[in-house]
């Protein structure tokens, strides 16, 4: 007889369960496995989907238990689709999302191609860059908030310093223009480092061979560069736009920490608006809707997407 | 033998009656905001559970997050607190969704009467609708927003002659908005000491409340009304009136011109923050932080004056804050609960929440005749109190609050239209509100 573990556990396991498994098929005794986490998954994600559908047709507020429920067919759909005010949240939203995926793309890549070069302290210096993303959203905002004061601030006392202004003469967080900004540069130093990560394995996995034929075809650094790099880190780059761009489409928390969504509306992006439809005013029927079309939003945008990276990879 | 005897039934009777009032005492929680008054509030409940048997636990939110978490709480049946020490503006949604206890039979049968607490705080904190006498809340921390102010620096001679010169009146504590305003640019971006500072520090904050519990200062004082006195509800011409677009005017000129750069969202810890550290001459916050101002090393002792939020054109008021105790309707403690309402509503309880640091709002104790001189700010209080606005209580007053803050700060802060467009907007919003709500 042999003593594997295995062997044990089939040792161990109640007669009566053994043989109840043993007239079971492999598909059966599959979906014994799979079927928790399956209940699971209904549980958590799709009913709460279903209901927050089924809500959003209503005009249900979760304050008002004593009210009664009314089915108000599109009309939750049609205020939100026709109210300037979610128009400019989307907006603020696109502006955040779009700039924020541009500067963490072009200094990620920068960083990863050159923490890629063997050098002294590479180790290190990766360690160091990858820091902010280690840290908390509202640790990292609230420390923004007082690099961005315009009397103490470092920020302010930088551009002070380059420009010549006075630093209390602007206030990143104060002024309509430049918050929008502010909001931006504080997630773009926090998230750069997970982009160079993505687009570090992605040059990593690149075959010095290629390099080495290209180098016997005479190919300049800068050809290999736009003919070998780019196409082979393409994939992990637009792998790392995926990530930033649901990320960022759902930023909360440091946005709320370092403006609340302002000044006025500037950078109250849709999540801040949600929350305050659902949390604040408690219009529960109003917010699943909005959480519904948002929804569709970001699963027709991802889905695009991943089709157009499947294509890449493809390639 | 006889002794022995009679020993044994002492002995017993103790460990029957101290067994029932071990099985009757409770441990109770009182949830509030996590700020100075709430240290008062657990050293003062320490007496409670002495004499009750009971224990108390706490469960205390920064303001930021305390709406929100405690609302949330009260939305869903939770049994987390027996007693909330809820804003003032939950009153309505609290009596109406049947958050809180109805404590009318509560007060009669206890002989506690309303008439005993200032009127403001009575209809403020306590009673469901305004201004009729069912009451859902004992007031517990009266509160009202008014002004912290340098006197060091207004009494310096050299100060004091320049602001003469420019103004034509001494450096003092300003009568009316329009001098408040005066002496805020007259200090902003000065050199004192070797650091610049500036003129005042008053609410901005969007999140929240911060911005509306600032500007309100501002509109009443300038003619602004929440509905038409005669029709409630109605809105247009009380709302968006010719004056109330002056406060708002006001206000945001304020901001513009006397405030430190930077204070686009600034709030209670924010400005005490500018106060303490002697970046501003003067700040607008509520009434609970004067105990803070007086301790501090820095701006404390003597150094700091207070006065109420100055007249404007239309009269004299400020934005009331503070809160009323309630028993949670979903509490299964509501006995032990109610217990500690009592015990907290007793004159000699009062006296002791005051001496430290708790605005009492029971007439015994502010009305006595040491009360005004006991601390250099208790004047102040009672001439703050006695002007005192609040804003809407209706169970709506989330999204009344949120279309406000949205309004205010788009043209204050951020310096989008005109006041007039943003008071019509606001009229809009308020009435689709009350529209939703079946109320117009």
């Amino acid at each position: 007889m042999t003593d594997t573990p295995i062997d044990k556990a089939v040792q161990r396991t109640p007669e009566g369960i053994s043989r109840r498994i043993r007239g079971l098929s492999d598909r059966a005794i599959a979906w014994i496995f799979v079927a928790p986490t399956i209940f699971l998954l209904l549980a958590v994600n799709i009913f709460p989907l279903i209901w927050t559908i089924r809500l959003s047709f209503t005009n249900f507020r979760v304050n008002r238990p004593n009210n009664d429920v009314e089915w108000v067919g599109l009309r939750n759909y049609q205020r939100i689709l026709t109210d300037p005010d979610i128009w400019n949240t989307m907006q603020a939203t696109a502006h955040f999302l779009i700039w924020t995926i541009i500067l963490q793309v072009l200094i990620g890549f920068a960083l990863a191609f050159l923490i890629n070069k063997k050098f002294k302290g590479n180790d290190l210096w990766t360690t160091i860059i990858v820091f902010p993303m280690m840290l908390s959203p509202a640790v990292v905002g609230n420390f923004w908030t007082f690099l961005y004061q315009p009397q103490i601030g470092l920020f302010n006392y930088v551009i002070a310093f380059f420009t010549g202004a006075d630093p209390a003469s602007f206030s990143m967080i104060g002024d309509v223009h430049l918050a929008p900004w502010a909001i931006i540069i504080a997630d773009t130093w926090m998230w750069t480092p997970f982009v160079m990560l993505i687009c570090l394995a992605g040059l990593r996995s690149i075959p010095d061979s290629i390099y080495e034929a290209a180098e016997c075809d005479r190919a300049s650094k800068w050809r290999q560069f736009w003919t070998i790099t780019i196409p082979m880190a393409l994939p992990f780059l637009m792998l790392a736009v995926l990530f930033r761009g649901i990320e960022n489409f759902k930023m909360f928390d440091l946005v709320v920490q370092l403006t609340g969504g302002g000044p006025g509306n500037t950078t109250t992006l849709t999540s801040i608006d949600l929350k305050r439809e659902a949390f604040e005013k408690w219009r529960t029927g109003y917010s699943s809707a909005y959480a519904v079309i948002l929804f569709v939003t970001v699963f027709g945008l991802a889905s695009i997407y991943v089709k157009a990276l499947n294509k890449v990879k493809e390639r | 033998m006889k002794t022995k005897l009679m020993m044994t039934a002492a002995t017993s009777a103790m460990l029957v009656s101290g067994l029932s009032a071990a099985a009757m005492a409770e441990d109770l929680t009182l949830c509030w905001a996590a700020w100075d008054p709430a240290n008062a509030l657990i050293e003062l409940s320490k007496d409670f559970e002495a004499q009750s048997g009971h224990t108390m636990s706490f469960e205390f939110v920064p303001w930021t997050s305390f709406a929100d978490r405690m609302l949330n709480e009260l939305n869903s049946g939770g049994q987390l607190c027996d007693l909330m020490i809820g804003d003032s503006q939950w009153i309505g949604g609290g009596a109406e969704n049947g958050h809180y206890v109805k404590l009318n039979d509560f007060f009669a049968a206890n002989q506690i009467t309303m008439d005993d607490f200032i009127p403001a705080t009575v209809t403020g904190y306590a009673e469901w609708p305004k201004n009729t006498p069912n009451y859902y809340a004992l007031p517990a921390f009266g509160d009202v927003v008014g002004w912290t102010y340098r006197k060091d620096w207004f009494e310096r001679p050299e100060l004091q002659s320049e602001f003469t010169e420019t103004y034509g009146r001494p450096l003092s504590v300003p009568a009316t908005l329009a001098e408040l305003k005066d002496i805020a640019e007259f200090f902003q971006g000065r050199d004192i000491d070797g650091t610049t500072v500036y003129g005042a520090a008053i609410y901005t904050e969007r999140g929240s409340e911060g911005i509306t519990m600032g500007v309100t200062n501002a509109l009443y004082n300038y003619g602004f009304q929440y509905e038409n006195p005669e029709k409630p509800y109605d809105l247009e011409g009380f709302v968006n009136s010719d004056g109330a677009v002056a406060g708002l005017e006001f206000y945001k000129s304020l901001y513009d011109a006397g405030s430190p750069p930077g204070s686009s969202n600034w709030y209670m810890g924010e400005n005490i923050d500018a106060y303490r550290s002697g970046q501003v001459a003067m700040q607008m916050n509520f009434a609970f932080i004067w105990p803070g101002v007086e301790a501090d090393e820095n701006v404390g002792g003597g150094k700091s004056g207070y006065f109420p939020n100055p007249a404007g054109p239309a009269g004299q008021f400020a934005q009331l804050g503070g809160q009323g105790i309630s028993v949670v309707a979903y509490s299964d403690k509501q006995d032990a609960a109610l217990e500690y309402i009592q015990w907290f509503a007793q004159p000699e309880v009062q006296a002791k929440w005051w001496e430290l640091g708790g605005y009492s709002a029971l007439k015994a104790v502010v009305e006595d005749p040491g009360f005004a001189t006991s601390q250099p700010y208790a004047q102040t209080f009672l001439d703050s109190m006695a002007i005192v606005k609040d804003f809407w209580a209706e169970p709506a007053y989330a999204d009344l609050l949120i279309s406000m803050q949205e309004r205010l700060h788009n043209y204050v802060i951020a310096g989008d239209g005109t006041a007039k467009e943003a008071l019509d907007g606001l009229v809009r919003d308020w009435t689709e509100v009350f529209e939703d709500e079946g109320k117009l």
